[in-house]
């Protein structure tokens, strides 16, 4: 359902180093991929290719059928609603709560207040931050902040998950939690894509592995380990 | 559908204006300076005009007849001037009224009261006062007396026109009172895209406080208008909010100025013109302040919408 077709990216201004060349590989419906790789190697600019923070310099993206750079800006954030991201740093709107900042995803999709009120309480079960709903994310710890992060992504019910490195800010208890509810999320069926440099989470996945190096793919495993 | 997504957008935006405390206290504060400036240019203006006003009416064209002229004729002859286009009214003051005014005006004067007393009888003659519609129209409305001065019947019965004399006076007037508008129209017009640019700047910077969230809100799959929405909906809270502040600081502001006015400009007390003009005032005030406030908002969101 993913595609990156011989994708390149070469920032203008520093020729000498391109962040991602030729890079080429499909994700499945329901599979759980790690990208590994040392900072520096292309994985956050992977994913920002893939979210359409970013355009790619040669190659082509595919989501669904979708080649995603070539749709139109106002009918962009439909196709960003099927994806749900989780960053490094949160990224939470700091003058909501925990239950509005979940919301907001659904309420920006265009869902009745009805169907807010009975997903919320279910997300945030699964992300066990039931008591903190009405927390604002200055009130929140790291762990907690990423779970709410988490909840705003799956609310939607979306074709994938993009985490780009989750546990990065977190201790590795608080990261090894966010991992388990990645992993429990893919389990029902959704999609994930993570990208990440936690050894010993990848290892202990062992899902598959598709590993950068300098901006190409030199590894990708079924049944990965983290083996630079 | 659409009504939702309105109410969602009309309580995001009220939830920010009040959570972001400060911030929208120091934008309200900066609108309501704007929306008292140029309060204050309205009332200026009401001011200057009114005087301006009093100033004009003060300038006339006096016509004064010999003792002996009849009413008739002199009456003939305001019908004829007020046929003129130029005149605004013409004020037929009796012989008996033109004494009266004389004593009222001269009554501390022991000497001119004394030499009336063994006068004896009114030496004055009955006047016409000549008010023009422009103070620039004097001059034909002279020159249409000074031709009746040259025809037999009419001329003879006039004993002096009061204008020549006038004549620098009024002119030199005329150029004041255009002059002043002039001026007061480039302060205002000064004033006005100053405290503009403040406003807006303001806006912008709060704005630019928020361009993280706009990235994630876009992130997050949100439309540009469901984003944008909240923000103008603070605009507009910051305008009306401005507005009701500029009201009623004007109440006891104009209040206390009120009887200084009328002292000093004449006729016009500005806390009467206030209360008088209430309505038009706020409406004007109102449509500043949310106009600012919406547009503002918009152009500060567009900049972080466009990728």
């Amino acid at each position: 359902m993913i595609y990156f077709d011989k994708v390149s990216k070469i920032y203008s201004n520093d020729p000498s180093g391109a962040v991602l060349i030729d890079v080429s590989f499909t994700v499945e419906p329901q599979e759980f991929i790690s990208i590994v790789g040392q900072s520096g190697a292309g994985k956050t600019t992977l994913l920002k290719l893939l979210i359409a923070e970013d355009k790619p310099t040669e190659g082509r993206v595919f989501f669904g059928s979708v080649d995603i750079h070539s749709v139109p800006q106002d009918e962009l954030s439909v196709v960003r609603r099927r994806m749900g991201v989780v960053f490094q740093d949160f990224r939470l709107l700091p003058n909501k709560t925990a239950y509005e900042n979940i919301s907001f995803a659904m309420e920006a999709a265009g869902k009745t207040n009805k169907e807010i009120a009975d997903s919320i309480p279910q997300v945030l079960e699964l992300v066990n931050l039931v008591d903190k709903a009405s927390h604002f994310p200055n009130q929140l710890s790291g762990g907690e902040r990423q779970r709410v992060a988490i909840a705003r992504a799956i609310v939607n019910q979306p074709d994938v998950v993009i985490a780009d490195e989750p546990t990065g800010n977190l201790d590795p208890l608080n990261g090894w939690e966010i991992v388990q509810i990645l992993k429990k999320i893919n389990e029902l069926g959704t999609t994930v894509l993570m990208a990440t440099h936690n050894k010993s989470i990848i290892d202990s996945l062992g899902k598959r592995v598709i590993t950068l190096e300098n901006g190409r793919i030199i590894r990708d495993d079924k049944k990965g380990r983290y083996v630079l | 559908m659409i009504t939702t997504k309105i109410k969602r957008v009309l309580k995001a935006g009220f939830v920010n204006f009040w959570r972001n405390g400060w911030v929208s206290l120091a934008t309200v504060l900066i609108m309501a300076m704007t929306l008292f400036t140029i309060g204050s240019i309205i009332f200026s203006r009401a001011l200057i005009l009114s005087t301006l006003d009093e100033l004009q009416n003060k300038v006339d064209i006096s016509v004064y007849f010999k003792t002996d002229a009849p009413e008739s004729d002199i009456l003939l002859l305001k019908n004829s001037l007020l046929k003129l286009s130029e005149v605004k009214n013409v004020e037929y003051v009796s012989r008996e009224q033109e004494l009266k005014n004389f004593k009222e005006r001269h009554k501390d004067n022991a000497l001119i009261t004394q030499s009336l007393e063994e006068l004896g009888s009114n030496p004055l003659g009955a006047a016409l006062n000549i008010k023009a519609k422009n103070t620039s129209q004097y001059a034909s409305i002279a020159k249409f007396l000074e031709d009746a001065l040259k025809m037999e019947g009419v001329g003879s019965i006039i004993d002096k026109i009061n204008y020549r004399q006038n004549k620098v006076i009024i002119e030199r007037l005329s150029k004041i009172l255009d002059s002043s508008k002039k001026i007061g129209f480039s302060i205002s017009l000064i004033l006005i895209i100053i405290s503009v640019l403040v406003v807006f700047n303001t806006i912008s910077m709060a704005i630019y406080t928020s361009r993280d969230e706009i990235g994630v809100m876009r992130l997050v799959g949100a439309s540009n208008r469901f984003i944008s929405g909240p923000f103008v909906v603070e605009g507009l809270l910051y305008g009306i909010i401005a507005t009701v502040i500029t009201m009623i600081v004007f109440y006891p502001l104009t209040m206390w100025l009120g009887p200084m006015t009328e002292s000093f400009f004449g006729r016009i007390n500005i806390y009467d013109y206030y209360i008088s003009n209430f309505a038009q005032i706020f409406f004007i005030i109102l449509s500043v302040g949310v106009g600012l406030g919406v547009i503002s908002s918009l152009i500060a969101v567009r900049r972080y919408l466009r990728s």
